[in-house]
């Protein structure tokens, strides 16, 4: 479930970087002021232990597909929201740098999408409530097995949100949501009933770490979380888009549309509508496929077309220069690896031919 | 403090999961001693030694370094007496690099970045990896973490050095320049270990550990050359105490069952 | 194949490391300027319209400098980017058959935006996924880490992610190691049921658990009381400024100026 780079809108990208960044800067200060100093090595090798848990797949017997564990209940329950989040974004942050699954930019959607739901919404408004205080092994497998899926299910809808309003895909939201939705449902189910076994094992042979879980994990109170959590993101989500709108209208208008929110309804241009298309007018200055030639570059028109639209000439233009663009990176490829692979016979042979 | 006597009076501990590791441990080791600690898996060595340094409160029963018992005040200064080399040395070099983690006592103790790293030079060349210093500690060899495990810990300037198992997973060369290295020092020592030769060669004195007691302390080479005893913990005489099987075929070592 | 290809990526770890303690001009320069270049740059790829292949195409020029210049295989580059590319290949898989308005031609073929926009985000993953792969294989994680930290992230943050990609390594090994154990004990015929699943799951976690107990235990013997001291600091230099103003300026071209477009329409107004 990482969103890649390549699906998203710098507006995105950048706003869930800062909801994700505040958000670590949050739990920080929270579990410094909390956990104890065994808590640093602790939630480190914990961190280590997701990652590796996730490289192993389980199977779903009859059915032959397989998957791997999130496990950010798990560390929710371990370590308490705040070191379960900060566990979870770092995870995120060394997949984003390793093994690339995600982007850079991408980062801090994955982290709002796989951290930020199981931690402050499954963990304290779903599972803690669920489970009780010294819930029975069932009533503990029925708290993983809820709070699971709607972390789950929260984060696929946080998947297509983001997808959707970057406006890079063209697929609408029912049927992203059709086919994101119920595969998350499965995936809740089973990784619910695996992270209430691992607690259950847990606690028989290391008591003492749930106890200590137990101790030091703030429990956050719902109005808290609202208040200091909740609003300020919306804020920040909020403000993003209103940016993102006044600059990129048709991308917005096309989000909005797959959402099935139809803007173009009424022909009439309101105020509103006119104010957008003048943005668009001025920043119709680099349209990609309809660049005025070179010759009259400085004064670029504005275009009273519809974008993008069909332009023989400059497509012929695009496709030379395309195709000049790309044997040129290849040259420049081939040209430096031609001129490493000399430097380092040059430098293999240095010992042999002494001065 | 001059004299490193490390005491145990009736020493008794269990786990938080309620498995009594140690039930009335006593000994006491003097100045320069070097002991080893030897028994079969869940004796409760490891317990033992993390007694040692005040890391596992004992249930009853005290430890005294130096004549100081182990309280919440002596403690630091307890631990800056004796250094523990842990069995796994990836626990002990938790830092990116080797550099990095040699100077992450001295550091703690308050030396300026630059002396902690001439303290660290030396050190690593002290246990000769001094060529080293600049790798991350996931791609050494067994050998070489141990031996800069046990840099890490001599950076600290300990008196007393607890060693947990120092021959394991190492290959016979890198096992043998352990044992020289060991030899080397002038510590007291304390070494719990499965590995009768290395104990041979580096501990006059022994403790057999059995089911969370003392079973048997004294000499080694008196110890070892008691075949009921060893076979009751489970551990395999030294090989060179062993009758060469080719050159005194009529005194073949006892077959041990189940091994 | 599943596991496999975790014992691959568990090789490539290794792979990592030994690349990025490599001495070139791009190792030496500071992480910092590193990251924010790359971090800009990924910005800038995903900030071109929907449409834009043409217009991107230049940036390919980005990893294939700086891997020079990091002397960095492109094999290697390439070799890490193409796992990254199936889910961008899957979500823009279906906007050829979405968005079939035609939005540009070549000669009496109509390529609908579908195409185009797919293309792009295929481009658009590779020059991202791209220019993060040299940036961790030219500097390292924990240096990365330094820099995130430097530049305003949480200590507790960076140490952790220190921390977490120490014992990356160590658990993996761990890890690769009992499913393997596990796998002989069943012939490897049975996949992984969700019950054994967690059994394993819990005993790698409690493994880990007390592995963490064991650090705690070895930093506390070494005199640590909840501070570690900064690590190995390098400084920022002239041409630190310089590398970054040069990537910025050079990307800012690009973008702004469509160069293929402009460079075709020049030469077909050269020709007759
Ligand atoms: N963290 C722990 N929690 C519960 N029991 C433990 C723990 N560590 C060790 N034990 C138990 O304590 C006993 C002694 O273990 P240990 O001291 O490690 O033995 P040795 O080092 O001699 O092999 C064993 O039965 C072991 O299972
Ligand atoms: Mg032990």
């Amino acid at each position: 479930m990482h969103m890649a780079d390549a699906l998203i809108s710098p507006a995105v990208g950048g706003s869930f970087w800062a909801v994700s960044c505040g958000l670590i800067g949050i739990s920080a200060r929270k579990t410094q002021r909390h956990l104890e100093d065994y808590a640093i090595p602790m939630m480190g090798v914990l961190g280590a232990f997701v990652f590796a848990a996730q490289m192993i797949n389980y199977t779903i017997p009859s059915t032959g597909s397989s998957g791997h564990i999130g496990g950010g209940l798990l560390l929710a329950v371990l370590l308490g929201p705040w070191a379960g989040f900060l566990v979870l974004a770092s995870v995120l942050s060394v997949q984003a740098f390793f093994f690339m699954d995600g982007g850079l930019l991408a980062l801090g959607c994955n982290i709002f999408n796989l951290g930020f739901f199981p931690c402050f919404v499954a963990y304290p408004l779903v599972f803690l409530p669920a489970s009780g205080a010294h819930p029975s092994p069932a009533r503990l497998t029925f708290a993983a097995v809820i709070a699971t899926v709607v972390g789950l299910q929260f984060g696929a809808l946080g998947v297509i949100f983001q997808t959707l309003v970057s406006g890079i895909s063209s697929l609408s939201f029912s049927a992203f949501a059709s086919i994101m939705l119920p595969v998350h449902l499965a995936i809740g189910l089973v990784e619910g009933v695996i992270t209430s076994t691992i607690v259950t094992l847990l606690a028989k042979a290391r008591p003492e770490a749930i106890a200590l879980g137990r101790e030091h994990k703030t429990t956050p109170q719902t109005a808290w979380i609202i208040a200091k959590v909740f609003l300020p993101i919306a804020a920040v989500i909020a403000i993003a888009l209103s940016w993102f709108a006044s600059t990129h209208p048709d991308g917005l208008e096309w989000s909005l549309a797959r959402l099935g929110i139809d803007t173009e309804a009424e022909a009439a241009p309101s105020g509103l509508n006119q104010a957008l298309n003048r943005t668009q007018e001025s920043m119709a200055l680099f349209p990609d496929y309809r660049l005025p030639a070179p010759t009259d570059a400085a004064g670029a028109g504005p275009s009273t077309e519809s974008w993008p639209n069909v332009e023989a000439g400059t497509s012929l233009a695009g496709l030379v220069g395309g195709m000049i663009t790309l044997i040129t990176v290849g040259l420049c490829a081939v040209l430096l690896h031609l001129a490493k692979r000399r430097r380092e016979r040059a430098r293999a042979s240095q010992p042999v031919h002494p001065l | 403090m001059s004299h490193h006597i490390v005491e145990a009076r009736d020493l008794a501990y269990a786990y938080p999961d309620g498995t009594r590791a140690l039930k009335g441990v006593s000994f006491r080791i003097t100045h320069g001693e070097s002991v080893a600690l030897v028994g079969p898996n869940g004796a409760g060595k490891s317990t033992l030694l993390l007694q040692l340094n005040g890391f596992l409160r004992p249930t009853q029963g005290e430890v005294r370094i130096g004549n100081l018992p182990i309280t919440p005040k002596t403690l630091d200064q307890i631990r800056r007496t004796v250094g523990v080399i842990f069995q796994d040395p990836d626990d002990q070099l938790f830092m990116p690099t080797v550099r990095e983690d040699v100077t992450f006592g001295p550091l703690n103790m308050g030396f300026p970045r630059q002396e902690a790293e001439s303290i660290a030079e030396a050190v690593l060349a002290q246990v000769g990896m001094s060529d080293i210093a600049d790798r991350a500690p996931y791609h050494l060899s067994a050998g070489q973490k141990r031996a800069v495990a046990i840099a890490a810990v001599l950076a600290m300037s300990p008196d007393i050095l607890v060693l947990d198992e120092p021959s394991s997973h190492l290959d016979p060369k890198g096992r043998r320049r352990l044992i020289d290295l060991l030899h080397g020092f002038s510590h007291t020592k304390i070494i719990a270990t499965h590995d009768l030769d290395l104990a041979l060669d580096l501990c006059p004195r022994t403790i057999v550990i059995a089911d969370g007691r003392v079973r048997e302390d004294g000499p080694t080479l008196r110890l070892f050359q008691d075949q009921a005893l060893l076979e009751e913990c489970a551990l395999e005489l030294p090989l060179r105490m062993q009758g060469c099987p080719i050159c005194h075929p009529q005194h073949p070592p006892s077959p041990s069952p189940g091994r | 194949m599943k596991q496999r290809s975790m014992e691959d990526r568990f090789l490539e770890f290794g792979l990592i490391d030994q690349l990025a303690r490599a001495d070139s001009r791009l190792h030496r320069l500071d992480p910092r300027a590193k990251l924010l270049t790359t971090l800009f740059f990924c910005a800038l790829v995903v900030s071109f319209p929907r449409y834009s292949v043409l217009a991107i195409l230049p940036l390919l020029l980005y990893p294939v400098l700086l891997s020079a210049m990091g002397e960095l295989p492109l094999a290697y580059v390439a070799r890490r980017t193409l796992p990254a590319l199936p889910f961008a290949f899957m979500v823009g898989i279906f906007n050829p058959w979405i968005d079939t308005k035609p939005v540009a031609s070549l000669g009496p073929l109509l390529i609908s935006g579908g195409w185009l926009s797919f293309t792009s985000i295929l481009l658009r993953c590779i020059l991202t996924v791209s220019s993060a792969i040299i940036l961790v294989a030219s500097t390292g994680i924990s240096q990365i880490c330094l820099a995130f930290q430097r530049l305003g992230a949480p200590h507790l943050f960076s140490l952790q992610i220190m921390f977490l990609y120490r014992y990356l390594f160590v658990l993996t090994a761990e890890a690769v190691q009992m499913v393997r154990a596990r796998n002989l004990r069943t012939f490897g015929r049975r996949g992984l049921g969700p019950g054994p699943f967690a059994s394993l799951i819990a005993s790698l976690l409690i493994r880990s658990l007390d592995r963490a107990q064991n650090i705690h235990r070895a930093m506390v013997a070494r005199g640590f009381r909840g501070e570690i001291q900064p690590l190995r600091q390098s400084r920022w230099r002239r041409h630190d400024t310089f590398f970054v103003l040069l990537c910025i300026l050079a990307c800012s071209t690009i973008r702004l100026w469509n160069l293929p477009q402009a460079i075709g329409g020049w030469l077909l107004q050269l020709l007759p």
